[in-house]
């Protein structure tokens, strides 16, 4: 009955679902970009750090003056060893030392920054590989004298030659070149990522610097969520680890990026917000113009109500009626703009070049809010159209 | 004994609803009009038995409409009693209302009031509908009443394809559908050329034979001799109530 009455106003029903389809459409594109955007910014802010702990030695403060951060020798590589092995929910550990020391290839040399490092730096600093390998586990244990380059280096040593296998001389030992990485321009703080040389952790410990100790562990938390337990877990496994007991100061510091994760959470629901908001809205304008459709309708329908009523239709048969046609409305405006929205966020990827993210919760919630709307919006001309006198609305012309 | 006399009262009530399928005492029906009180009807005493035929007629104005929507329980007296088929019926609430409409009355109209979306068989099963009846059901005695008015091979036709006369038949097996006690016609063949008034009334006296109680309301003396009593009211009294044969002239 109600898909008659629809169906026989095919032009005014499909008006009046345009707006529930707009709206229901703009909520998942919408939204669905949002999210998008979201992962991008979390990707790329990750990217910088935000779910990194670092670990690094203390001061040391044996009377007198006191030494630099990191100035202390205590954290070692087993520290590291250990706290992949004994804490949850961390994905990565990198224990590394550096040193600044002058490379030179033929002729040519160039200063730089020379780190030591294991494999799981790769993952923690989001490197990728652009010609070549990197550091292995066997490199490690074997403590090879080989490098990965970064593209400054590269270009000051090789020109635009392919360093992979050459050999170069790091602080006059030689060292073969196994690796390239994929340039990563300047950091947010002005330093250029590309000017620097990797070696592995054990042959910088003990070839280049000579020392037992490790100068800074990464640690890479699965989630935010977890940011503040493995913080705390690491500072018990430490004190324990060096046995530091009572009141006696941590001969270490675990730092977080905490204003960086805290933008990054700010920045993205602000996003979310922002263009569900606009989609929220356009679904509520949506549902204005089902009952002002819906009014047209009662009014123009009211000989029809007259004569059901005559017939024996009841306030509550009439207002079913009403009803159901709104709230078909609603379900499929609601079911053309999931498909509409879901295009159009496919659409949006494809063109604009960046991911967009359907998930489930943005449609089931516009879907349920657009039947929602159809019976709200529906009762109060349900309403108009179930109390009209029966003897006024057959004499209705 | 205290039983049955019980019972005997019952039988009265019984008795009295049998032949009595109307009962209007002392109906009163009032309007509100600015500071003055009019009123449309103005103390209606009738009886109506089961299975008559009575013309309602009266110039316009004369509360015949009003008496009409009272009759077919689409309005409410102001006061006074009305029973049907021996339930008082003047203070049921709207809902209470189209139920009664819906079991007890058929309802032709001079303007047919036909849903022009729905086929006529859907047309005829409306009242079906609000009688709970399923949808196989419904469509059989649809077909029925459609094959009494002989537009069995109109069924799938929509209203705007068919002539008055035509679309007259289906209201009137519209109104049959859920076997009423009563059929209220509300001028019938006011919208009709000779030809169709003919076969209407046809129907009608045919309906009439079959022992169903009629009521119509017109204004055309020619149509309310074939009705077998005639009432004509005027400035809401009822002020004559005829049998057959007589003419009536309303002005």
């Amino acid at each position: 009955m109600a898909f008659t009455a629809l169906y026989a106003n095919k032009l005014r029903s499909l008006l009046t679902m345009l707006g529930i389809i707009i709206g229901v459409g703009a909520v998942i594109a919408m939204v669905s970009v949002g999210m998008g955007v979201r992962s991008n910014v979390q990707e790329s802010i990750a990217s910088l750090g935000s779910n990194m702990l670092i670990v690094s030695p203390g001061s040391s403060n044996r009377g007198g003056p006191r030494g630099a951060a990191g100035s202390m020798q205590t954290l070692k590589y087993e520290d590291a060893r250990a706290i992949q092995s004994k804490i949850r929910n961390i994905d990565f550990v990198s224990p590394s030392v550096s040193g600044s020391y002058q490379i030179v290839n033929g002729n040519q040399n160039w200063n730089s920054s020379v780190q030591g490092v294991t494999p799981e730096y790769m993952d923690i600093k989001s490197l990728v590989v652009e010609s070549g390998s990197f550091i292995s586990t066997d490199n490690m244990n074997k403590r090879d004298r080989v490098a990965v380059i970064g593209t400054t280096v590269a270009e000051n040593l090789f020109g635009s030659e392919n360093p992979v296998g050459r050999n170069i001389r790091v602080n006059n030992q030689p060292f073969r070149v196994i690796g390239l990485l994929e340039s990563k321009g300047q950091s947010s703080m002005g330093q250029d990522q590309d000017d620097v040389v990797i070696i592995p952790l054990t042959t910088a410990q003990e070839r280049m610097l000579g020392i037992t100790y490790v100068q800074s562990i990464s640690v890479q938390v699965k989630d935010a969520l977890y940011m503040d337990q493995v913080q705390e877990d690491i500072e018990v496994l430490l004190r324990q680890r060096h046995r530091i007991v009572g009141d006696k100061e941590d001969d270490f510091h675990v730092r977080n990026l905490t204003s960086l994760m805290e933008t990054m959470t700010q920045t993205t629901t602000m996003i979310t917000l922002l263009l569900g908001s606009v989609a929220g809205i356009s679904l509520i304008v949506g549902g204005i113009g089902i009952m002002n459709i819906m009014m047209v309708s009662v009014t123009e329908r009211t000989r029809e109500i007259g004569i059901r009523k005559a017939l024996g239709a009841t306030f509550g048969n009439i207002m079913m009626q009403f009803l159901i046609e709104s709230v078909v409305i609603g379900v499929i405006g609601g079911i053309i703009g999931i498909f509409i929205g879901c295009c159009l966020s496919y659409a949006i990827a494809g063109l604009g070049g960046f991911s967009t993210v359907i998930t489930l919760a943005p449609i089931v919630v516009s879907f349920s809010f657009s039947v929602g709307i159809g019976l709200l919006f529906g009762i109060l001309p349900a309403r108009k159209a179930a109390k009209l006198d029966p003897i006024e609305a057959l004499r209705y012309e | 004994m205290s039983s049955n006399k019980a019972g005997k009262v019952q039988d009265n009530v019984a008795d009295r609803a049998a032949r009595h399928v109307i009962r209007l005492r002392g109906i009163r029906k009032l309007y509100q009009m600015g500071q003055q009180q009019v009123a449309a009807l103005d103390g209606i005493d009738l009886d109506i038995d089961k299975g008559e035929f009575a013309a309602l007629m009266g110039p316009s104005g004369s509360g015949k409409s009003t008496l009409m929507n009272i009759l077919g329980c689409l309005d409410r007296p102001t006061f006074g009693s009305y029973e049907l088929e021996g339930r008082e019926v003047a203070h049921l609430s709207d809902d209470e209302l189209a139920v009664m409409r819906n079991r007890h009355i058929g309802f032709v109209f001079q303007n047919f009031n036909l849903l022009s979306r729905i086929s006529s068989v859907d047309n005829v099963a409306l009242p079906l509908i609000y009688a709970g009846v399923g949808a196989r059901e419904r469509r059989e005695r649809a077909m029925h009443f459609l094959e009494a008015v002989g537009l069995a091979d109109r069924a799938e036709h929509m209203p705007n394809e068919l002539s008055g006369g035509q679309r007259q038949r289906v209201a009137i097996a519209r109104a049959l559908v859920n076997e009423p006690e009563i059929i209220m016609a509300d001028e019938p063949t006011g919208n009709l050329d000779t030809k169709s008034t003919k076969e209407i009334m046809e129907i009608f006296q045919k309906m009439h034979g079959k022992g169903r109680t009629i009521i119509l309301v017109t204004h055309e003396p020619e149509i309310a001799v074939c009705a077998n009593r005639q009432l004509l009211v005027r400035d809401g009294v009822i002020t004559r109530d005829e049998g057959r044969g007589v003419v009536l002239d309303v002005v």
